[in-house]
This record gives C-alpha cells, sequence and structure tokens, in this order.
C-alpha cells in the first residue's frame, strides 16, 4: 500500500515534468507541485527525523503550519535550512536533502535519543543548571551533548550570491489572505477606489478554494474575481509573499518571494524583497488552521490533517494512502472523505460524535465511506510509516470507554477542528477570547480599531458567510479611509461542500486516551519540538501551570512553526489537569515573524561595504594615493599613517611626529564638527553653552571653549571664531560633532526660545587643514597670498584671510601639537587642491603629512584632552580645567556640576604617566598604588597612551584618585586582560613645553 | 514603527527621529541656582500610563524639536507641534 499520483486532476501541469532530487533520489514532479506533495507522489512517507527524539517523520500538513517535513534545500552559497517542503514550489534542478538525521533519514543513529526520553523530558535543560552536580561545569558537560543532539537543519558557511532589495509601499487598505475572505475584501476596497493591497503566501490566489476539486464550481468564482481584480490599477496584488509582522501605528512587514521558485534568479532580479507597507486600514483574512488531535503514536509518517489530505488529492493529485481511517470531531473532514473515496481510496471515518448531522450521514454512506460515530483513534500502529490504526469508542473527555479494535490501515487523516489565524491581529498586543461552541480562539474587542478580521480568521463559518464578511469588511475599510465609489453587492458564493462550516456542531475533543486518562504510547502535543502530554503533565506537576510558564518550561510552541498546531492542544491539557475552562487559561502572546523570514531579506542591500554609509573628507583621494593606511572614526575614514617601506605603525608616528617637531607637517582635520553660531545673541548663546565668557571676545579672534552637560559632566571642547558681529564659527571634537549640535537646537528650541540665534552644522562645507611644526609659518609665508602671517599680525588665537593657489582660505593660528601651528579652512570642494598646492610648495621646508595616531603623539606629550578623557565620566576638575570656568556668569551644568559627588577631593584626577620599561601601556589598565592590593577598581585608569618621541620614553595619561598630590610617586599599571603589570611614575599630564614657548614662537 | 506627523515634514517614520525624553518638565530659568530645580529638570521623571508629552527631534528632516503627545499604552499619537510654541 503507497501514496501515488492519481491519474487525472489536480491542479498541476503533467506537460512539464521537473527534476527533482531528494536524498539523491530523482522524484517525479510537475511544475504546480510542492517539494511535499513531489515526496507523497513519489511514496516518500519518511522525510525528517524530530528534534529531541529523532522519530521517523513524515509530511503532515499542507501549508505554513507545517511541523515535520523541514529539510535542507539547494546548495553551495544557496544552501538553506529548515525549509518546509509543504511551501517550497518544485522546480527544475530543485535539490533538497533530510536534515537532523546521520547517516540517513531510513537509518539514523540519534534515534537512540529515544532511549534517553526519560531523563530528558519538561525542563531537563534546565534541571542540567542544578544537578544532580551542583555548578556550571555539570552544566557545561551536558551542554555539549544537548547541542550536538539538539536543532534541526544546519546553517550554510559560504557567502549568498544572491540579491535582496527593500522597498516601501503606501495604501489605504492592506488585505493580508487571499481566499475568499481576502479577495472578496480586496473587491470591495477596490471597487471604492482606495489603493489596496492584497497579500498572499501561496504562489496562487485562492486559499481554501484550491483545496476543491478542479473544474468546479469553485474555479469558475475565483476566474471572476481574479480577472476583476487584476484590471483595477488601483489593486496590487502580491502573491508568493508573507505579512509577517504587524506593528504600531499601521506598519506590516511583508516578504515577497519573488524568485525563489526556481533555481537562480534572472540576471539583476531580486531573489527576495523585502516590503514595509505602510497602511491606514487592514483585513486580517488569514483564514484557519487544522488542529491535530492527540493520540498515541500521532506523530508517525502517515498521520496527517484532513484538510491538508484534501488539498494533496484535489490540488495536486496525489493520493496519500489508500486504506485510510479518517478522525474527526467536527464537520470538515467530510468533504476529506468524500474526494478521498472519489479519488478511489477506502475510507473509514471515526467521528467523535455520537450524533452527525443527517445530511453528512446520509451523503457519507451514498459515497461508500465506512462510519463510525462515537469513536476515535486511540493510537497509531507502525514504525517508519502507519500500518493501522487502535479504534475506540470514547466519551466527552476523550477517555476511552471500551476495548479498541485495529483496522489497518496507511494513512490517518485527522481532524480535532480548527484554530482561526490571529499571529498578526495577536503581535498588536490584542487577547482573543475563547469561543466554546466553536471550540476555538476568536478575536474580540477593538483596541487596534485600523485592523478587521474577516471570515475563518474569525471563525465567520462557512465559505459564503466569508465572502460576505469579507467584502462588508473590505468596504468599511475602504470608507473609512475617505474611499467614496459604489461597490455593488457581493459576488455569490460558489456552491458550498459538505462541513465547510466547520463552527457548527463542534464537540471539542483534544487528547484521545485509555480509560485511566494516560495516552497509548508517546503522544505529541507539539510535533516539531518533541513535547508530548506526558511533557505537559509533568510541568504540571512541578508547578508550570501558567500558559506562560507551560511554554518556556516545555519549550511547546517554541520552535520554528511557532505552535500553529500545537498550542491550543496544550492548553486543553493543562485546562484539564488544572480542572479549568479553557478560557480561564488563556493562550500566549503571538511575536514576528508569522513565518521564518531570511535574514538576507531584512539585510537587502545594506551589507558588507554597504552596511553603513562611509564619510570621506574631500582630500581622502590624496592619502590613498600616498601611502594612507585608513583608520575609521566614527562613520569617517581617515589617515592613520603614511605607511614607508618595512614601517609597522608605531615606527610611522614616531617618526612622523618627531618630523613635525622639528620640521613641518601637515594633517587633514576636515572631519571636526563646524558649526555656524549667527544671530545678534549669538554672544550671549555661546556665554550659556560654554563654562568660559564670550562677551568680550573681538572679531577677528578665536578662543578655546568647555562645555558641559546639563548634569555638569565635561560634554565637550573646542575653539570657537568670532568671524563677525553677530557670526561665530563653533568646531567640536569630531565624535561630539552631531550631539553638540542637537543639545544647541534643543536648548534654543525648548528653552532659550529668547534668543535670536541660529546654529547650523557647516562641517561638510569646510575642509581643514592643521600646519604644525617650527617652519610652518615660513611654508605659510611662501604659499598664502595677501595676508599678514608674520609673528605679530598674526599671534596665537588670532585668524585672518588669504588665498592659496587662488582659493580663499581662513588661516586660524591656534597649535593642538604644542608647536608653532595654523589650521585653514578651506572650502570643502577646493579641500584637495588646497592640499596639492601645500604639498607642491613643501620641499623646501621638509613638509611631510602625517595621520592621527602620529596626531594623538603629540596631543599626549602636551597633556591635552581628547575623546578618551571626554568620556561622560569626567568634570572640569578631574580634567584640570576648573580654570576655565567662569564665576561671574551662569552656564550650561554651572548648578549641577557642585554636587557633592563631583566635587569629591578623592575623584580621580588627570595625570601624567611616564612608564618604566621597553613596551608602554594599554589604555584602560587600572592604577595601583606601589605596595597596596591588586583588588577591585583600583585607584584609577590609564586613557591615553603613546611613545614620546620628544622625551624618548612611554608616556601616558590617566586618572588618578589624588592625583595632583601625588607627583613623583610610583604606582602600578595592572593591564588585567593581557595579564601584564608594569610600572610608573607619576608626573604633570603637561609632559612636553610645559610653559608653550614653542607654540608662541 | 511609530509614524510622528512632523508639522514641518508631514507624517515620517520614527527612524528618521531621536527621542528626547518629557516635555512636560520646564528648564529652570539660567539664574536659578537652587540645586533642586536642576536635580528635578534633569533627573526626576514621572512614568505613566497613558498620555505622555514628550520631545522628539526631527533629526534627519527640518531637526525641529517637537512636542509629542503619545498614550504609551496604546501608542496613539493625538497632537504634534513645534517645542518652541510650548516654549514660548
Amino acid at each position: 500500500m503507497t501514496a501515488s499520483r492519481l491519474p487525472i486532476g489536480g491542479r498541476i501541469d503533467r506537460s512539464k515534468p521537473l527534476y527533482v532530487t531528494f536524498d539523491s533520489r530523482p522524484l517525479d514532479a510537475f511544475a504546480g507541485d510542492t517539494l511535499a506533495s513531489a515526496l507523497l507522489a513519489n511514496d516518500e512517507m519518511l522525510v525528517g527525523r524530530s528534534f529531541k527524539y529523532h522519530r521517523p517523520r513524515g509530511v503532515f500538513s499542507a501549508g505554513v503550519e507545517e511541523p515535520n517535513a523541514l529539510v535542507h534545500l539547494r546548495t553551495g552559497g544557496r544552501h538553506e535550512p529548515n525549509a518546509r517542503a509543504t511551501m517550497v514550489e518544485a522546480f527544475d534542478g530543485l535539490v533538497a536533502n533530510a536534515q537532523n538525521a546521520w547517516p540517513s533519514v531510513g537509518l539514523d543513529v540519534g534515534a537512540a535519543n529515544q532511549l534517553l526520553a526519560p531523563f530528558i523530558g519538561a525542563g531537563f535543560y534546565y534541571k542540567t543548571f542544578i544537578g544532580p552536580f551542583r555548578g556550571t561545569r555539570f552544566w557545561m558537560f551536558c551542554e555539549r551533548f544537548i547541542r550536538r543532539a539538539a536543532g534541526m537543519g544546519s546553517p550554510g558557511t559560504l557567502d549568498d550570491p544572491d540579491r535582496y532589495e527593500t522597498v516601501n509601499l503606501f495604501c489605504d487598505v492592506l488585505v493580508v489572505g487571499g481566499g475568499p475572505a481576502g479577495l472578496s475584501a480586496a473587491l470591495a476596497a477596490g471597487r471604492t477606489g482606495a489603493q489596496v493591497v492584497l497579500v498572499e503566501q501561496d504562489a496562487q490566489l485562492g486559499g481554501a478554494l484550491l483545496s476543491t476539486p478542479v473544474d468546479g464550481p469553485s474555479d469558475a468564482w475565483l476566474e471572476a474575481i481574479r480577472s476583476e481584480l487584476s484590471a483595477m490599477p488601483n489593486v496590487r496584488v502580491l502573491t508568493r509573499s508573507t505579512v509577517f509582522g504587524a506593528y504600531d501605528h499601521d506598519v506590516y512587514g511583508v516578504v515577497e518571494r519573488v524568485w525563489d521558485h526556481v533555481a537562480v534568479a534572472p540576471e539583476d532580479q531580486p531573489r527576495q524583497r523585502y516590503a514595509v507597507v505602510r497602511t491606514k486600514r487592514t483585513v486580517l483574512a488569514t483564514g484557519a488552521i487544522e488542529r491535530p488531535m492527540v493520540f498515541g503514536g500521532n506523530d508517525r509518517p502517515g498521520v496527517m490533517l484532513a484538510g491538508s489530505v484534501r488539498a494533496y488529492v484535489n490540488r495536486y493529485a496525489v493520493l496519500p494512502g489508500q486504506r485510510v481511517v479518517l478522525a474527526t470531531n467536527n464537520d470538515s473532514a467530510y468533504a476529506t472523505a468524500r474526494d478521498l473515496a472519489a479519488a478511489g481510496a477506502d475510507v473509514t471515518l471515526v467521528d467523535a460524535r455520537h450524533t452527525i448531522p443527517d445530511e453528512l450521514l446520509s451523503q457519507s454512506r451514498a459515497e461508500g465511506v465506512e462510519l463510525r460515530p462515537g469513536s476515535a483513534v486511540l493510537s497509531a500502529k507502525g514504525r517508519g510509516r502507519v500500518t493501522g490504526a487502535i479504534i475506540v469508542p470514547v466519551s466527552e473527555n476523550g477517555r476511552a470507554s471500551a476495548p479498541g479494535e485495529t483496522i489497518a490501515c496507511d494513512l490517518i487523516a485527522v481532524s480535532g477542528g480548527w484554530s482561526p489565524t490571529l499571529h498578526l491581529w495577536s503581535q498588536r498586543q490584542q487577547k482573543p477570547v475563547f469561543d466554546a461552541k466553536k471550540a476555538c480562539f476568536v478575536p474580540a474587542g477593538d483596541t487596534v480599531p485600523t485592523m478587521t478580521c474577516a471570515g475563518d480568521a474569525q471563525a465567520a463559518g462557512g465559505v459564503s458567510a466569508a465572502i460576505e464578511d469579507g467584502f462588508s469588511a473590505g468596504k468599511e475599510a475602504a470608507i473609512a479611509t475617505g474611499a467614496t465609489n459604489a461597490t455593488g453587492y457581493a459576488p455569490e458564493a460558489p456552491e458550498p461542500w459538505p462541513g465547510d462550516d466547520w463552527t457548527r456542531g463542534i464537540a471539542p475533543l483534544w487528547t484521545v486516551t485509555k480509560p485511566d486518562g494516560k495516552p497509548a504510547g508517546k503522544a505529541f502535543v507539539d510535533l516539531q519540538h518533541d513535547v508530548t502530554t506526558s511533557d505537559i503533565d509533568l510541568a504540571h506537576r512541578e508547578g508550570y501551570q501558567a500558559v506562560e510558564h507551560l511554554k518556556r518550561y516545555t519549550t511547546t510552541g517554541m520552535a520554528t512553526d511557532q505552535g500553529k498546531l500545537s498550542n491550543v492542544n496544550a492548553l486543553a491539557r493543562m485546562a484539564q489537569l488544572r480542572d479549568a475552562e479553557i478560557a480561564d487559561v488563556g493562550t500566549t502572546t503571538f511575536r514576528p515573524p508569522y513565518t521564518p523570514i531570511t535574514i538576507g531579506a531584512l539585510a537587502g542591500n545594506e551589507t558588507g561595504h554597504h552596511f553603513r554609509a562611509t564619510r570621506l573628507t574631500t582630500i581622502d583621494g590624496w592619502h590613498r594615493a600616498h601611502g594612507a593606511v585608513m583608520t575609521e572614526a566614527g562613520a569617517w575614514l581617515r589617515p592613520w599613517y603614511y605607511r614607508q617601506a618595512g614601517e609597522d605603525v608605531r615606527a610611522a608616528y614616531i617618526r612622523e611626529a618627531a618630523h613635525v617637531r622639528q620640521h613641518v607637517g601637515i594633517v587633514d582635520v576636515s572631519t571636526l564638527g563646524k558649526v555656524a553660531v549667527q544671530g545678534p545673541d549669538a554672544a550671549e548663546f555661546l556665554n550659556r553653552i560654554y563654562v568660559n565668557g564670550w562677551k568680550t571676545l573681538p572679531v577677528g579672534r578665536l578662543r578655546y571653549g568647555v562645555m558641559l552637560r546639563e548634569d555638569g559632566f565635561v560634554l565637550d571642547d573646542g575653539a570657537t571664531a568670532r568671524l563677525g558681529e553677530h557670526d561665530y564659527f563653533m568646531s567640536t571634537t569630531t565624535a561630539n560633532a552631531a550631539p553638540v549640535l542637537a543639545f544647541a537646537e534643543r536648548l534654543l528650541q525648548t528653552a532659550w526660545t529668547d534668543l535670536e540665534v541660529h546654529v547650523t552644522s557647516v562641517t561638510d562645507q569646510w575642509a581643514a587643514i592643521a600646519v604644525a611644526g617650527p617652519k610652518a609659518r615660513d611654508l605659510l609665508t611662501a604659499v598664502v597670498g595677501d595676508a599678514d602671517l608674520s609673528r605679530d599680525a598674526l599671534p596665537n588665537n588670532h585668524f585672518t584671510h588669504g588665498r592659496i593657489d587662488g582659493t580663499e582660505v581662513r588661516v586660524h593660528r591656534m597649535s593642538y601639537s604644542g608647536e608653532l601651528a595654523y589650521e585653514l579652512y578651506v572650502p570643502a570642494l577646493f579641500g584637495r587642491a588646497v592640499w596639492e598646492a601645500l604639498i607642491a610648495a613643501g620641499d623646501p621646508f621638509n613638509l611631510k603629512p602625517y595621520g592621527t595616531e602620529a596626531m594623538g603623539a603629540l596631543r599626549v606629550e602636551k597633556g591635552h584632552v581628547a575623546g578618551p578623557e571626554l568620556e561622560g565620566r569626567t568634570t572640569l576638575k578631574d580634567l584640570g580645567l576648573e580654570g576655565f570656568a567662569s564665576a561671574k556668569k551662569p552656564f550650561v551644568g554651572s548648578v549641577l556640576r557642585n554636587r557633592p559627588a563631583l566635587t569629591d577631593a578623592d575623584r580621580p584626577t588627570l595625570v601624567g604617566l611616564e612608564i618604566d620599561g621597553e613596551l608602554g601601556a594599554l589604555p584602560g589598565s587600572l592604577l595601583f598604588a606601589a605596595d597596596g592590593p591588586t583588588e577591585g577598581h583600583g585607584e584609577g585608569w590609564v586613557s591615553s597612551t603613546t611613545y614620546s618621541p620628544a622625551l624618548g620614553k612611554n608616556i601616558a595619561m590617566g586618572l588618578l584618585k589624588n592625583g595632583p598630590s601625588r607627583m613623583g610617586e610610583t604606582v602600578r599599571v595592572v593591564d588585567f586582560v593581557g595579564d601584564r603589570t608594569l610600572k610608573a611614575t607619576v608626573v604633570s599630564h603637561h609632559f612636553f613645553d610645559p610653559k608653550g614657548e614653542r607654540q608662541n614662537a | 514603527m511609530l509614524r510622528i506627523p512632523c508639522p514641518v515634514c508631514g507624517l515620517r517614520d520614527e527612524t528618521e527621529f531621536s527621542y528626547g525624553g518629557h516635555a512636560s518638565v520646564k528648564r529652570p530659568a539660567m539664574a536659578e541656582t537652587d540645586p533642586k530645580a536642576w536635580m528635578n529638570y534633569v533627573f526626576y521623571r514621572d512614568n505613566p500610563r497613558g498620555r505622555h508629552l514628550e520631545f522628539w527631534h526631527h533629526v534627519q528632516g527640518c531637526r525641529q524639536w517637537l512636542v509629542v503627545e503619545r498614550d504609551t499604552v496604546s501608542h496613539v499619537i493625538s497632537d504634534c507641534r513645534l517645542a518652541r510654541e510650548d516654549a514660548r
């Protein structure tokens, strides 16, 4: 007895055979097949092994809910684990392999895990934390085995060669689901003239109608609706697309599998497309998912959902079994019985209900279906596949009331009722309620009024009800967005099939047990995560009875199918054990994604080099052409050092820094933040935001300033020039450019609205070049026209205007390196021209470029603070900058900087350190007294380090408790990461030229 | 994702903005010397369930600081105006 392809019927194209392999065995497949239907057509009943016990598993469903038939898909860079065979469209060249099995699904060594079953029940993972041997060592021992044994597919290790892209969609009405309700909703909304997007996860529109016999009344109905929709320019239909997430403010995440249904996407086409949909209203016509029943051996290959069996027969022309036991507690399985019988199967229908609607009774008998009212399947027989079913009479609580009878069969099709697909609805934090009459959770309340459920998603009851419901939901949604065109009437429903209204007359039945309440053998609640009824029972005994506890303790509903089949059965079992109603037990919250989505789709084009934007200065090209090794500074790329043959970074920066002190160097400082501060109250603004005073700064001068945060800690520092009466040019550190501007805007817009000031970022408008070294003036005098740069005409902290190579530049005299130094501000696009003009004129002065590493060495020699010191936890006093604070005026942070904790004399304070030995210290090392214990966080830390070419030794800046009073003391510098201790002498952080004579030259 | 109706730019995604905390606090006058007033401004905040006035900065747009009235339970935004209007 086997599963087989039917000679006629189905929605497959027999004229288009496809080459498909599973575990290297070729499968007969046709266009229109899924991998699952092709497997069944070729009698491949055993397709995978389960998560924990490695039990043999077969195809269980025909849709997104599939828990068992997870496979490895494709090869090489396109390899994909955990693909649901039921959702994979067959294509020519499809290669699929079984996963989680070794050496093969038929002979799987991991199946020995079943012997360990008593030890790996619910919560075993957590129990390894606590015993039997206490401590992490035992946990780590167990974890190795747990990791190896568990899991599903293995991920790929090669780069994905395919393209992915991201798009934005805007609409009035988003309709999720292309079944009868969704199509009707899109039709009504489309007729009003509203902008509509209809999203269907299947390759075809039709939903449940695709499971009805081909060429029947449903097909005519579908064709009429499809053609009307396709003629509407305001309706956009996305098939092979999944709405995976519903987010605040009516934003939805959609992944369209554009070219997943072929071996390789056409050139320049994305394989998948991630669409962010912003809508005004949403109709969720997401249908319902059939529930299995729980009984012994209900995971055997050959146990399937009844509605899915119907889909295989009618849509894919596959007869999954020839002798079928069909177990149900509701009307919906009767259509499956009819279609199976028509396809030539021998059907025994086991209905748990004692009374069955007359028309179904008589119809089934006429079709030759054997009916067993008041009975259920107690257990499935067989190992690799089903060989029989034990049928028992059952009472209402699912317990067998008499001994069973074995029926030989090769397929057990089950229907335990249906669950409306409320995932997206629940993702918006709405709680469904349990409808005992329909035995399912239904949407209730309207906390998200822009979202409506329609059709089976709210258990509307049958096809015609779904069409009416969908149509009116679509119409109302469109009208709510302001659409006005008349909609006419809903399309007349096609002739329904027997039992299409599954909400009618269902008799709840969750688990079928022996008279003692225990199932006959292992009875699975969650097939994918191998959770059995005994796991639920254990969780109940051990006190994990609340749904959210139950879920985490047993891991039910936590596999890749997110409990689409298992949730309600698990709750029902717990309700039974607690002697409570399901309504009182409640249900868990769903979270995105509804079905698994690829990281590739979410990443889109933003991978590798395109992961984030890179900022380059206008001089970047020159740096790269001249051997610069670049380094990241935030989003910026800056020259780190200019490599010469045989040099490493240390040799290079020492050479560059020494050169600056001896001759002259230039460095690209275009990345400095630059802010234009303009308006009649600009000086008052600066006076408030900086700790020092600005009212006396004349035009043509510049001044160093420090600013605090509102809480009194140092925010940033930099120089500001007064360009005109109401015109200032502020510079910030590279890292703080954005935060300082946002802070200034905040103050001006939320508090200081009395000030007439504009702040504008001009960082990108100006290139900046620092020229430093004893020959800096000589060089600039040779290049800059129209300016007097003499010592008297342009002293420190003055600026002037001049020209270099025809470009107007502003020459600021100020020094960061401690040498005679200038900063040139140049309109950005002329940055490189000016730089090259300097280089061209530089030979007589021995001009060399230098990078950020040498710049850092020069500033540490001078003891200037920078990013490592301005790290958000330091005060003016900590950094020795207290002298800048004006006592005559209030400024941002002036009150809170005097809080006791910030003025504590014990606080670590900035010092210099001379490090013993050749190696130098690492930033982040901790400071300890020479003879104290090496405990805790020490007495301070090292912030910046360098080798000082000027002093010929390794130096560092750091913060040390009571620092200034400890000059000359020896401390220990401990690097806990590298496990290394150095000795250092505490000195002033003004290591080099403390009087500043060189910069005043 | 929140969508914020910026009075200058129109309805825009949350990702264009940065959050700026409570908008109901008022910055003390520059001349204020009582640390308590400043502590209240910088640190102390209510955490209401329901209506909440909050600052949002349209960093990737018009760079205006906005006062947004948002329900912290439903995320419904019932008002959005320029902060400078509130500060007057």
